[in-house]
């Protein structure tokens, strides 16, 4: 548990640390929280020569709520997303999922940006940008690019991300109706043995929308295009329930871990996700 | 003269036994002043670290430290080669056996110790660690104790397969010892004959004490004057120094070992490990201080696990519930090495404790221990040895009887407790129980959860869920369980040879204030609390006046440690003998101030009164000062006394726990309602001290049951090497516990107490899987194993068709 030696670079803008990135390569990464990079390099299992520290750089934290269009910076900690009024008043499911993630002393460290940049499958954030149907802001050499959350991911700690760029913030449209996010762990400050986030629009007593996406279930977050549309147009009832956990149990593929074997994961995948939609309904 | 105060307000400025005194030790400890084995920094320091085998089995072809040498601030690298001339290449373990110190030829778990690389800082130590090349040829893994009994592969070369180990004649080359108590032909007639039998089969799987401070040491050779100083994690700081000094020869006078602060040990930090061998060794060749602490997957994956007992039951028993006979076979995992830390005659512990709190007349325990690929240990994690194995296997036997019987467990238990009137009692597997009062506790205990209620509650849980109005099952868990702790009398009880007596020494000065030492060592119990209690009362001083010191080899007196709940009936009992002679000498000192006969003054609270004149009297600080400035003809000046305490017999704790709990049938989350727990630990020191023991050992019962395990796959590669999949409970897993308690003392013991540091994980393990498997027992469940993940009940569930 003690980490190879590594240099520490602190740049106080954004060009400072894509120079670095830049000049090292592989060899460099960025620094958010640390509470997913450092237990990886104390492991040895990831070894960083060059660590490139955020913390110094100017507005990459903060969360704005404005026309409809909540953006919220890569910095921005999961204690200031539960301490938001206008983020908890305008996608409370945030607030919802991040106290549901690890304990205090980590949302008092861990980032939003870590923690969707990250691409550990473990992670809440991203199945919940997914639910979101959020955008990523990314900067880099060749300037700034946006990219869906639903296009993010490729494999575990595989993401869109090229090396030389830096997740800058997230943003989404501010959602409607009801919402939940609805996580089965262990015991506090561990990753989900399955996870769902969803947001439910009503109309005249029938779902208008549905968003599902689920977590740790899959080596990246699951977004079910079908689970969502099973539910549209019924009243949430259990048929269309079965549906949509149906369509998501098939495009889930869970592995055996010591939270338990697959038949297991995929049966609680189908409870928590019930439960989810049962919750993000009765509040829609 | 007059007195001012009353009798009450002496009683209580003595702060003595029975009161709540708040623990002196948390001062330092919650400001962050405490003072562990990582905190000492001596000029000089190397620090060490291991080259650990990533393979379960394989053999060393060859090890190049050329790369790891040529690294800036490396100093030394070891390996097997290099303590062969010193003979330290192997250590003998505290069961027996030997164990390598360094791979000598082959590894045999994942995680062992191979090569020890010395150097001029902690960061340095660790980046050679990864330049020691390690050329291994991978062999076949066994860590199935079962298959390794009947496999043709050799896991310990070194053994001669047809000589007897330490414990009598071996039957195959990976077999250890067979141990055997109680009548097995008397046994199996009465059960073959019996109306009722019962069997089941169960696994207590490996976990691990995983206390928060690992384990670790700093060694420390003096080449100008010889001596050797060893810091360490040492629940047994005494009996470290005899080893040390029989495996290095150096002379015990001039080793002195030292256990500062220990962050918690359950049984962790009994053993003795290479790493305070290396370390050891490592500041002989070098002639400075080098220290070694392991890091939190060196913990679990290589110092002392705990249990791994795969346990075959059978009891029987009347028409009516009146137990009749119970046989017990143990397949013991003892890992790579015999490294139990029991006392020398008890290979299984005190596993023979498993007639339990029952008046069983016939009784067998067979137990086999296997080596195996996995790590060395088989600690006695927050019990006396191996007793939670033993109250788990009769507390699930008594569960699966009652089912047979199709009677309620409780009444089943109330039927079957060895009565009041019986005590003292012989068991069948031959302990003698001190005393006990289990009708009273037990009842005490069911009519304050209104068990009665709880029960048709649950039948109308069940009737809800097979409506399909609820999928929450409601369990019940009973357990009544009988520590055997405080080893143990010298006659029987030793280890590596030295007898399990401990000690006390006082000396009191002449203003009135006292310094205590014993042979024990506090990790978080509250010695210093506590033990200073027992002496306030004994010799009239206020504890707040008496310190008590543990852990320097050269100033405690010798004693065995502190492990297995002795310390209180050991040491306290020593601290009480040596108080009452202090006392005698008082008595005298102050018969001569008062110019009386010595028997015609008495003891009071805090002095000595002339009997019949209690306005005639000198007080205990008094007293000392006269000890120290008056020639009193016959007696030598001061106030010193030493008692060495060599028990008569174990002293024998009880109590009676009810767990309620919810069970979701669809996840396998389980969730505790109410925890009652009643303990009777004989005479009560700190009633606040016994209630934050009797949390903490329910906390790790909790762990232990609900999923605490130290888990291999078929290639003895451990699963669970972290916290995050190693379960240690928070207070958000945590209930509200409810504690109660009796009053039964012991009759041998001088003040009557019974230790209580481990019996609510004893008991608390039972309980907690009780009240799992109870839930669905009305589906037809008899016994499933711990750790009960939410996985495991899920599969429980799924296995009884509860999910359609
Ligand atoms: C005990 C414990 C329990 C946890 N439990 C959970 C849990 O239940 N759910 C959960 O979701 N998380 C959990 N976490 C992880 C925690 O939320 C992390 O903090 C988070 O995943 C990463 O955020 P960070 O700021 O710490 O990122 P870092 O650790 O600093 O970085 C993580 C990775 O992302 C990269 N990165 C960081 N920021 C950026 C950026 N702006 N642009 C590009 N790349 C970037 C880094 O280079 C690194 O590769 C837990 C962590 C711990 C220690």
């Amino acid at each position: 548990m003690i980490p190879a030696a590594f240099e520490y670079y602190r740049p106080t803008d954004m060009e400072g640390v894509i120079a670095l990135l830049q000049e090292h390569g592989d060899d460099a990464r960025v620094i958010a929280g640390g509470h997913s990079l450092i237990p990886m390099m104390k492991l040895r299992m990831a070894e960083v020569p060059h660590l490139i520290d955020l913390q110094a750089i100017e507005g990459l934290s903060g969360i704005t709520v404005a026309d409809g269009t909540i953006s919220i910076g890569a910095m921005t900690t999961q204690h200031d997303i539960i301490n938001s009024a206008s983020l908890a008043a305008a996608a409370p499911i945030m607030k919802e999922a991040a106290l549901q993630i690890a304990d205090p002393q980590v949302r008092y460290m861990g980032t939003v940006g870590g923690n969707v940049a990250n691409g550990d499958p473990g992670n809440d954030m991203p199945g919940l940008m997914q639910c979101l149907n959020a955008k990523f802001h990314l900067t880099g050499p060749d300037g700034d690019r946006a990219v869906d959350a639903r296009d993010f991911y490729e494999a575990a700690y595989m993401t869109e991300r090229e090396g030389e760029e830096v997740l800058t913030a997230v943003s989404f449209a501010a959602p409607v109706g009801g919402y939940a996010y609805e996580k089965q762990k262990r015991k506090i400050g561990d990753y989900a043995t399955a996870a769902a986030a969803v947001q439910i629009s009503k109309a005249d007593g029938k779902v208008a929308a549905a968003s599902i996406a689920m977590t740790n279930l899959s080596d990246t977050p699951v977004w079910s295009q079908t689970a969502g549309a099973a539910l549209v147009g019924a009243d949430c009832g259990e048929a269309a329930v079965k549906a949509a956990v149906t369509a998501m149990l098939s495009d889930i593929d869970p592995t055996e871990d010591n939270r338990g074997p697959v038949a297991f994961k995929r049966h609680a995948a189908g409870i928590v996700l019930g439960r989810a939609i049962a919750r993000a309904w009765s509040r829609a | 003269m007059k007195d001012e105060i009353t009798r009450e307000e002496r009683v209580a400025g003595l702060k003595g036994m029975g009161c709540s005194r708040k623990r002196v030790e948390d001062a330092r400890f919650t400001q962050g002043k405490g003072n562990y084995v990582d905190d000492i920094k001596l000029p000089g320091m190397l620090h060490g670290d291991f080259v650990r085998s990533p393979y379960a089995h394989a053999r060393v072809k060859s090890i190049n430290i050329d790369a790891a040498m040529a690294l800036p601030g490396v100093v030394a690298v070891l390996t097997a080669k290099d303590l062969e001339p010193l003979n330290l290449h192997w250590m003998p373990t505290l069961a027996g056996d030997k164990q390598m110190v360094l791979a000598d030829g082959k590894v045999l778990f994942q995680g062992q110790e191979v090569a020890f690389v010395v150097a001029s800082d902690r960061y340095i130590a660790a980046d050679a660690v990864e330049l020691v090349e390690v050329d291994y040829e991978e062999l076949e893994v066994l860590v199935d104790p079962f298959k390794s009994l009947e496999s043709d592969v050799v896991l310990r070369e070194d053994l001669d397969p047809k000589a007897p180990g330490a414990h009598g004649p071996r039957k195959h080359h990976n077999h250890i010892f067979t141990w055997e108590v109680g009548e097995e032909v008397a046994t199996n007639q009465v059960i073959d004959n019996a109306e009722v039998v019962a069997e089941s089969e169960m696994y207590y799987h490996r976990t691990h004490p995983c206390p928060l401070e690992t384990c670790g040491s700093v060694a420390s050779m003096d080449k100008v004057n010889g001596k050797l100083t060893v810091y360490g994690t040492f629940q047994a700081p005494h009996v470290v120094r005899t080893v040390a000094s029989l495996l290095s020869g150096i002379e015990e006078h001039n080793i002195r070992v030292v256990s500062p602060d220990i962050g918690g040990g359950f049984g962790n930090k009994v053993g003795v490990y290479p790493g305070y061998i290396c370390s050891i060794v490592a500041s002989i060749v070098t002639g400075v201080p080098v220290k070694w602490v392991e890091d939190r997957m060196e913990n679990l994956m290589s110092t002392a696990f705990a249990r791994d007992y795969w346990m075959k039951g059978k009891i029987s028993a009347t028409k009516e519930g009146k137990i009749t006979g119970l046989h017990c076979h143990v397949t013991a995992d003892h890992g790579a090495f015999d490294a139990c830390a029991d006392p020398t005659k008890f290979p299984a512990g005190f596993m023979n404790i498993c007639t339990g709190s029952y008046d069983i007349p016939v009784a067998y325990l067979g137990v086999d221990g296997v080596y195996t690929n996995k790590a060395p240990g088989g600690v006695s994690y927050r019990c006396s040895f191996r007793v939670t194995e033993a109250v788990y296997f009769i507390e699930r036997m008594i569960e699966v009887l009652a089912i047979e019987l199709n009677m309620d467990a409780a009444e089943l238990r109330r039927i079957n407790f060895i009565r009041k009137e019986q005590f003292p009692y012989t068991a069948a597997l031959g302990w003698e129980y001190d005393s006990g009062d289990y009708h009273t506790a037990w009842d005490k205990v069911l009519k304050a959860v209104d068990y009665d209620g709880l029960r048709v509650e649950q039948a109308e849980r069940v009737q809800a869920f097979k409506r399909g109005e609820t999928r929450k099952l409601m369990g019940i868990g009973l357990s009544f369980f009988t520590e055997i702790v405080g080893a143990g009398p010298v006659k029987n009880c030793d280890i590596l040879g030295m007898g399990m007596f401990d000690s006390c020494e006082i000396r009191i000065h002449p203003t009135g204030s006292a310094v205590a030492r014993l042979g024990t060592i506090s990790q978080g119990q509250g010695h210093a609390t506590t033990f200073a209690q027992i002496l306030a009362t004994e010799i009239g001083l206020s504890a707040e006046s008496i310190t008590i010191e543990e852990g320097d080899t050269d100033t405690a007196p010798y004693g065995l440690g502190t492990y297995g709940s002795r310390s209180t009936p050991v040491a306290g009992a020593a601290a009480a003998m040596a108080g009452r002679k202090i006392r005698a000498k008082a008595q005298m000192i102050a018969a001569y101030l008062l110019e009386v006969h010595d028997n015609d003054v008495e003891f009071d609270v805090d002095r000595f009164v002339v009997k019949g004149a209690p306005e005639r009297f000198k007080t205990m600080k008094e007293i000392a000062y006269a000890a120290y400035n008056q020639a009193i003809p016959g007696l030598e000046p001061g106030l010193e006394a030493v008692s060495y305490y060599d028990p008569p017999n174990m002293t024998y704790p009880f109590g009676a726990y009810v767990c309620v709990m919810d069970i979701d049938v669809d996840t396998g989350v389980p969730e505790i309602r109410r925890f009652y727990a009643l303990d009777d630990c004989g005479t009560r020191i700190n009633p606040m001290v016994i209630e934050g023991q009797i949390h903490g050992g329910l906390t790790e019962a909790l762990a232990v049951a609900l999923g605490q395990e130290i888990a291999y796959d078929d290639m003895g590669n451990v699963k669970t090497g972290t916290l995050m999949d190693f379960f240690l409970p928070t207070a958000w897993e945590v209930p509200n516990y409810e504690t109660d308690f009796t009053v039964t003392p012991s009759p041998h013991h001088p003040i009557g107490a019974k230790g209580v540091g481990e019996s609510p994980h004893v008991g608390g393990v039972p309980c907690f899987s009780n009240a799992v498997q109870d839930a669905f027992r009305p589906f037809g469940n008899r016994h499933t194993n711990m750790p009960h993940d939410h996985w495991r009940i899920w599969q429980t569930a799924n296995d009884l068709g509860l999910h359609g």
